[in-house]
This record gives structure tokens, sequence and C-alpha cells, in this order.
């Protein structure tokens, strides 16, 4: 059955009639050829397809596109401005933080979404006190609050060293 | 995936009227769990009435210290709530032993309570399983079953119709059954309480049924009572993230003068529903807080344990993850007390 939506992604709005059961991730690649988040496992276990709705990092994937709504949609794409890339997309490239790539738009998405919920003050299941006022973005965080991205490529030793460097340029890690 | 007819309703009332007409929809949350299996082809609603934004999003204080949780907010946002962080950390710590950042942004309260069973044999539709398939049999039985449960199950032959031994696999659930959650839900005939013990049940002779809630009915918030005493979840897996429990344990301890004035405690991991772990609590009052009364009492809880024929290792996992966990909560150094 069909349903005619507007969803908004990366800052462009786009009106379309989707069938029901489709999911965000299919309406992105299928319908718009915003090819950025990846299909990998397509049960939500791996996040190739993770995008910020509306700032928060989800499995686009487990998400129906009739259930959006006016929620703005970024991608990894949109995550620079006027193809200027994000400070994330330049220190995933100096630190050698993937091979095959395919994974690399979604670590990107959920790297930026950690940095926002550690700016928040948000704790991880490796946080000793979860009631601490503030976190700081260690090793042991980062490969925990990165656990829903998967790299067969195993790259994460050079994933890690990535978005440390952008949280302590944020100010989330000392 | 079958075809679905998608519905929003103006608020909780209606989004019930339009369940009860539907027999073979459901509500829609977070999406997290359901989606995955209406892909699977193991979740085959007609309709999908969407509730995610229809109930509270809002965590309340109750008058005891207590909260109200609504039943729309996100895993993420309640384990990030200062209060809950404060008063039941058990409860913070184990939404954050759940799932991945991504699915607790979009997973909800209510949501959590009601995902089904991650069961090789129930997810996979060419595979016998008395939960999806009623009277299809059990293929966990004599198959591979090392994370299913060794308390309350129904053993009764891989053919029979009431065979399963499954885990419930939330990890907040198991926190929520320790700090006696109530859980409100708004039915076709109205509003009803819960006490969270009540709302999972165990297969007994009908493994398709994971809850006593009826067609139609929407669970719109919980109640968490004030609790008064430490608290922390412990949880034991095969990675180190992202992973759901062979064990997990929620417990809570008030030690006055060494002895145990209170307990509270809820197994994960280990049968078709949070276990409450009622018969350890009850020989731990007025107990020392030792190690031997710690043992002794998840002993006398594990005594009932049936455990299968490759997952015995569950129940000295379970034994050790409880005696440690309260040996924390009481402030005591096992290590010491071993010398």
């Amino acid at each position: 059955m069909d349903s005619q939506i507007t969803l908004r992604v990366d800052g462009a709005a786009h009106p379309l009639a989707v069938d029901t059961r489709t999911t965000l991730l299919d309406a992105l690649r299928e319908r718009l050829r915003i090819t950025s988040p990846k299909k990998g496992c397509d049960h939500g276990q791996c996040g190739a397809c993770t995008v910020l709705l509306d700032g928060r990092r989800v499995n686009s994937c487990l998400v129906l596109a009739v259930t959006v709504g006016d929620a703005e949609v970024t991608t990894s794409d949109g995550l620079a401005v006027d193809d200027v890339p994000h400070a994330l997309h330049r220190s995933f490239v100096e630190h050698d933080a993937f091979q095959c790539g395919y994974c690399t738009p979604g670590q990107v998405c959920s790297a930026a979404g950690i940095l926002a919920e550690a700016r928040a003050g948000w704790p991880s299941a490796v946080t000793p006190d979860v009631a601490a006022d503030t976190v700081e973005l260690t090793d042991d965080e980062i490969r925990e609050r990165m656990s829903g991205n998967l790299c067969r490529c195993a790259a994460y030793a050079n994933i890690v060293p990535a978005v440390a460097d952008v949280a302590r340029a944020e100010g989330v890690r000392r | 995936m079958r075809e679905f007819r998608y519905e929003r309703a103006a608020d909780p009332a209606a989004a019930v009227a339009l369940l009860a007409a539907a027999p073979d929809g459901a509500f829609l949350g977070g999406g997290t769990n359901l989606v995955d299996l209406m892909k699977l082809g193991v979740a085959t609603p007609d309709v999908l009435v969407d509730v995610r934004e229809l109930t509270s999003r809002e965590v309340a204080d109750l008058p005891d210290g207590g909260l109200r949780i609504g039943a729309g907010v996100p895993n993420a946002d309640l384990a990030a709530d200062r209060r809950v962080r404060e008063r039941f950390p058990v409860l913070a710590q184990a939404l954050l032993a759940g799932a991945s950042g991504q699915l607790r942004n979009r997973a909800t309260t209510g949501g959590n309570l009601l995902q089904r069973t991650r069961c090789g044999y129930f997810t996979d539709v060419t595979k016998p399983c008395n939960k999806r398939s009623p009277g299809s049999g059990c293929g966990a039985l004599e198959g591979v079953h090392r994370n299913h449960a060794i308390l309350g199950q129904t053993i009764a032959g891989s053919d029979d119709p009431a065979t399963c031994v499954t885990t419930h696999p939330s990890d907040m659930a198991v926190a929520m059954v320790a700090l006696d959650a109530v859980v409100r839900v708004l039915g076709p005939d109205g509003e009803r309480e819960i006490p969270i013990a009540e709302l999972h049940r165990l297969p007994g002779s009908d493994p398709s049924r994971d809850t006593t809630l009826r067609h139609g009915e929407l669970v719109t918030a919980i109640d968490v009572p004030a609790l008064g005493m430490p608290s922390r979840y412990r949880k034991v897996r095969d990675r180190a993230s992202f992973a759901f429990a062979l064990v997990s344990v929620a417990a809570a301890l008030d030690v006055r003068d060494g002895v145990v004035r209170d307990v509270r405690l809820a197994l994960g991991g280990v049968a078709h529903k949070p276990w409450r772990a009622s018969a350890a609590e009850y020989v731990l009052r007025g107990m020392p807080a030792t190690e031997a009364s710690f043992a002794a009492a998840v002993e006398s809880e594990l005594e009932a344990a049936t455990p299968l024929r490759d997952n015995a290792f569950k129940v000295p996992m379970a034994r050790n993850v409880v005696v440690r966990t309260l040996l924390d909560l009481a402030g005591r150094d096992t290590e010491r007390e071993l010398a």
C-alpha cells in the first residue's frame, strides 16, 4: 500500500510515494539515489546504514520511511558543509581508518552521534559512575559507544584514534 | 514482508480502538525489533498503529521519590536521565548494557518490555518453534541451546506443543523487575495496572504468549517506586559489547550493622521471563552480609535449575555473578574474604 511522504535529507525536501514496507534506508538509496548510507546486514546489527535523525544516530534499515515525518535526516554526505569535509571525514582519512570503506559513512555518522552524546554527559556501559556529571571519551568509551558499527576489514585500531582526535578538539577528551 | 496498512491515531484511546478492530494488527513503537521480525516473516501484521509519539516521552517525578516513565521514552533518554542515574543506577546500567547506541536512540521503554526472544529457531521461519508457530515443536530443546533457559522451561519433548526453552532478551526488564515496577496499560476496557512480575510469563502450556497483555492493550507508562538502597546491574556475555546476556543480575542491597535488612535480586538470560529470585531474597533477609550468606542464598534459588545439554555452565555462572554483585554492593572485598 502506497503512502505519500516528504523526506527531508541533508537540507533538501524530497516528496515521494512509498510502499509502507519501505525502510528509510531503501527510500534513500533506491528512490532518492542517496547512497552514502550502506546496506550491510539489513537487521540493525552492523551499523553501515547509520544516519542522524534530528541529530540522533539510528539504524536507517529498521526505520520505516512512513514513520519519519518532518524529522531531518542527515547522512555522512550531509555532514560536509559547502563541499568542505567534516572534521570526522578528515580525521578518518588522516588516520587511514578504513580499508574497503563500505562501513565508513555509518562509522562517521555514529561518531558524530557519540560526540553529541558525550557533550550532553550521557554515560555508557563502561562509565565507572553513571551519575557523573561529565564523561570523557577515553579509548574504552569510544570502543563501547561505537560497538554498533562493525568493520569487517577490522580497521578499529585506526577508527578509535580517528574519533579520539576529534573528541579532543571538541573538548570531550583530554 | 507482508503488506500492511500504516495508521496514526489522534490519541492513545484512538490507537487502542484501531488495534481492537484489527485482530492481526500490531502497535509500532521504535520498531527496532518488530520491523526486523517483519522482514524475517516472523511477524506478519496487516495493520501497524504507530504509537511511538503517542504515549508520553516524559519521565515525571512521583510523590514518593519514584518515577513515572512514559512508554515512548527512548531507551537512550531514560539511561541518560539524571534522576535514573542517581536514584536507580541499576536501571541506567541495565539500559546501557543492552543493544547499541543507535538502537537505544530509537527503541522505546514500552517496546523494550515487549521485545521477542532472539532464539534462532523463533527467528527462522523454516524451523519448528512453538512460540512462532504453535504446535510445530521446539528445535532448541535438542538443537542449539547454549544460550537458552535454565529455569522455568517447559520440557516435554521436541515435538510436544508446550515445549519452550528460550529466554527473555531484555536487560531493562530485569532491572524493572528488581525495582518492583508497575506497568500501566490502556485497553479496550479501560486502564489497568500490572505489577511487572505479572507481565511476563513462563511458557507453561502456551509458549506463544510472552506476556499477560491482551490484544489491543497499550503500555502507556511504567511506574518505578522509590528504592532507597544501593543498586547495580551486572551482565556476562560472549562479547564485550552489543550481545545478549548469558547471565545478568539486577540487585539492590540494604545492609545495616553487617546484617542484610533488605535485598532485591532478579536474573536475566536464565528464563522465559526476567527471573525474580524470591527464594534467595527470603533466605538472605536477616543474614550477615557475607560471601557465605550470599552464596547460600543464590544456591537455594538455583536448586530449581533444570539446565539443558549445553547450558549447564549458566548455573555456576549465575551463582558467581550474584555473589560478586552482592559483595560489590555490600562494599566487601572478595579476595580479602577468601584469603
